[in-house]
C-alpha cells in the first residue's frame, strides 16, 4: 500500500512539473502565438525529449516547475543535440539558483558528448530574489557566458529567441554561432523601456528599441527572423543539418542534387554592362543542389549575401555581393557580418565559396567616420586566417580592396577563378581614365574628348582583360559561365583532403 | 499615410523613373542613383501614388536623403 502511494505520488509530481506553470500563463502564452516549451521540443526533436536532467529542480518550493528551464538530450535528424529552454509560463522564464545550475550542466554535458546545444530562449532575466545564490559566484550566471565563450568553436551553438532575453540574459544570444528571432514576440536588450525612461529619460516602446525586426535588420544582433515559432524551429533543424557535431569531425555529405531548372542559363542571366545590377540570388539558385541554400543574416547589410548551401551535397559557405543592394559595395555593415560568417564555416569545417561582383568598399566622410576601415579589417582578417578549402570566383569585377577582401590571389584561396567576363583591377576603366587623365581631358577641346576617354578607356580594359590575367598566372582559370557549377563540383571535391593550420602563434590580435 | 523614399547611400541622383501623381508599386524602382561608378536602384517600398519628388537628377545625396513621398494606399 505504501508503495502504491508512493508512486502515485512521484506520478503526480512529475506530471505537474511537467505541466509548467499556472494555466492563466499558458493562455497569456498562447494569445500572444507561443508555444509551451514542451510543445517546442516535441517541434524540435525527431522524437521529443530523450534524456531529461533536473526535472525535480525545486520540486519542493511547489510553484517553479523544474525551476523554470528543460534541460536535456534529444535527436535532430538522428544526431544527438542538447538542449536548454526556458519555460515562460514558470516566473516567466527567470533564471534562479537552480536554473542556472542547470544551464551550466547541460553546458559541461555538450561539451563532454561533443554535440551541439540549442538555447530555446524566453526569459525576463534574474529573479532578484535570488540574486546571491545565482548572479556573483563561480558558478553563478556569469558562468554560463564563460563557458559559452569556451564553447564557441568547439560545438554548435544555436539560439532560439521566442521572448525577452533581458539584461544579462541577452549575452546568451550574442555568444552564440546563430540567433533565430520570432516576429513580435523576440526582443534582446540591457535595460527595458521602463527602465530607459527612469535612467535616461528616452520615452521609447519594446519594439522599437530591441524587437526582432530592428536587430535583424539594423544592430545585427539578430541573424533570422522568423514569422512563427514553427518557422523559427524549422530553420534550426535545417540550419545544423550543414554542420558536423564538434571541430574534430566533418559535415555530413548528403545526397547531391542537381541545381533547379530555370529557362535562363548563367550567361543570359549577366549583363554585359558592368554598372547595372543583376540579382545575385539568381546566380546562387544556379550552382546550389535544388533547395539547399539556407542564408544567413538576409536582412541585416543586404549588399553582401551569406548563406549555407550544398554543392555535390558537400556543405559550402557562400560569401556573395549583391549588385542588385547599393551596388554590391562593401559597407562598415557587410564586412562585419562577412567575417562572422566566415569564423562560422571555419570553425566547422565549412569550406568557402567567395562570389565576387564588388566595386570595392564604401567611401566618404560618413562610413570613414563609423570606422569602415576597421569593419573592413575583420573581414580580411577572418578571410585570410580560414584554413578551409577556399575557392574565389571573379563574377564581374572585383577592383581595389574588394579583390583583397573576396579572397584574391593573395590570400591563398585554393583556386581564384574568373568568369569570361570579368574585370580585377585597382578601380574601373571609367574612374581609372578619369583618375589619370582629368587634367589631360580638360584641357582637350570639348569636341575630342569624348573620343579621347573612350580610346584610354579600351587601352586599360585591354590592360585588365582577363585572359591577361591569366596569362600572367594572377588567376587560375578562366572559365565560361555556364560551366561554374561544373567547376564548382570538381574544385570542392578536389579540396576535400586539405588539412593546414594558419601559423603558429597563441593567437592573432584581431581588429574589432 | 505618407512614406518617403529614402538613399540607400550617398551617390549622384541619376535619374528620376517616376513623376508626380504617378502610381507606383511596392518594390518598383523610382529612382537611380550613381555611386562608386555602379547604378544604385531604390525601390518604393510600399504601393501608392508619387507626392513630391525632393531630390533634383545631378544632385549629391548623403545616406537616408529624403528622394520622394508617396502617398500610400
Amino acid at each position: 500500500m505504501a508503495e502504491l502511494t508512493t508512486r502515485s505520488k512521484h506520478d503526480e509530481m512529475k506530471e505537474t512539473i511537467q505541466k509548467g506553470g499556472n494555466e492563466k500563463y499558458h493562455a497569456k502564452n498562447s494569445e500572444q502565438g507561443k508555444l509551451f516549451v514542451r510543445e517546442r521540443l516535441e517541434l524540435l526533436f525527431d522524437d521529443g525529449i530523450l534524456a531529461e536532467d533536473g526535472t525535480f529542480a525545486n520540486v519542493l518550493a511547489k510553484d517553479l516547475p523544474a525551476d523554470g528551464v528543460v534541460t536535456g538530450i534529444g535527436k535532430i535528424h538522428g544526431r544527438s543535440v542538447c538542449v536548454m529552454a526556458n519555460d515562460s509560463t514558470v516566473k516567466a522564464g527567470s533564471w534562479g539558483a537552480r536554473t542556472v545550475e542547470k544551464i551550466i550542466r547541460i553546458q559541461e554535458t555538450a561539451e563532454k558528448l561533443g554535440v551541439p546545444l540549442f538555447y530555446l530562449v524566453d526569459s525576463a532575466g534574474a529573479r532578484i530574489t535570488d540574486q546571491l545564490e545565482m548572479f556573483p559566484g563561480r558558478r553563478g550566471a556569469g558562468r554560463i557566458f564563460y563557458n559559452q565563450v569556451k564553447l564557441s568553436g568547439r560545438i554548435p551553438q544555436i539560439c532560439l529567441l521566442f521572448g525577452p532575453s533581458a539584461a544579462g540574459g541577452a549575452y546568451i544570444p550574442a555568444f552564440c554561432d546563430i540567433v533565430v528571432m520570432v516576429e513580435k514576440n523576440a526582443s534582446m536588450y540591457l535595460g527595458s523601456p521602463r527602465m530607459a525612461e527612469m535612467v535616461i529619460g528616452e520615452k521609447v516602446d519594446l519594439e522599437t528599441m530591441g524587437g526582432a525586426k530592428m536587430h535583424c535588420t539594423t544592430s545585427g544582433c539578430g541573424d533570422v527572423l522568423a514569422k512563427t515559432e514553427q518557422e523559427a524551429i524549422a530553420y534550426a533543424r535545417q540550419y545544423i543539418s550543414y554542420f558536423p557535431d564538434n571541430f574534430k569531425i566533418k559535415p555530413v555529405i548528403e545526397e547531391p542534387k542537381l541545381p533547379a531548372n530555370f529557362e535562363k542559363t548563367i550567361e543570359e542571366i549577366i549583363p554585359a554592362n558592368q554598372n547595372v545590377p543583376f540579382n545575385m540570388y539568381d546566380l546562387i539558385d544556379r550552382i546550389v543542389d535544388e533547395g539547399s541554400f539556407c542564408e544567413v543574416k538576409k536582412l541585416f547589410a543586404a549588399e553582401l549575401i551569406t548563406g549555407l548551401a550544398r554543392i555535390n551535397g558537400q556543405s559550402v559557405g557562400i560569401i556573395a555581393n549583391q549588385p542588385r543592394v547599393k551596388g554590391g559595395v562593401l559597407f562598415h555593415d557587410s564586412a562585419d557580418k562577412a567575417a562572422k560568417f566566415i569564423q562560422l564555416c571555419d570553425a566547422f569545417h565549412i569550406p568557402l565559396l567567395f562570389l565576387a561582383d564588388v566595386p570595392g568598399f564604401m567611401i566618404g566622410t560618413q562610413v570613414e567616420k563609423l570606422g569602415i576601415i576597421r569593419h573592413g579589417a575583420k573581414m580580411i582578417f577572418a578571410m585570410s586566417e580560414a584554413t578551409v578549402p577556399k575557392v574565389t570566383v571573379i563574377v564581374r569585377k572585383a577592383y581595389g580592396a574588394g579583390l583583397y577582401a573576396m579572397a584574391g590571389p593573395a590570400f591563398e584561396p585554393d583556386a581564384c577563378i574568373a568568369l569570361s567576363t570579368a574585370q580585377i583591377a585597382v578601380m574601373g576603366p571609367e574612374a581609372a581614365v578619369n583618375a589619370v587623365y582629368a587634367n589631360k581631358i580638360a584641357q582637350l577641346p570639348k569636341e575630342e574628348q569624348a573620343a579621347f576617354i573612350e580610346e584610354k578607356r579600351n587601352e586599360y580594359r585591354a590592360e585588365i582583360d582577363v585572359y591577361r590575367l591569366a596569362s600572367e598566372l594572377i588567376i587560375d582559370d578562366v572559365i565560361q559561365p555556364n560551366e561554374l557549377r561544373a567547376t564548382l563540383e570538381a574544385r570542392f571535391e578536389a579540396y576535400k583532403t586539405k588539412d593546414i593550420s594558419f601559423t603558429e602563434r597563441k593567437h592573432g590580435v584581431r581588429p574589432v | 499615410m505618407m512614406t518617403t523614399v529614402k538613399a540607400s547611400m550617398a551617390g549622384t541622383v541619376w535619374k528620376i523613373l517616376v513623376s508626380e501623381g504617378e502610381r507606383v508599386e511596392a518594390g518598383q524602382d523610382v529612382v537611380i542613383l550613381e555611386s562608386m561608378k555602379m547604378e544604385i536602384p531604390i525601390a518604393a517600398e510600399e504601393a501608392g501614388i508619387v507626392k513630391n519628388v525632393i531630390a533634383a537628377e545631378g544632385n549629391f545625396i548623403n545616406v537616408d536623403d529624403d528622394l520622394l513621398e508617396i502617398e500610400n494606399d
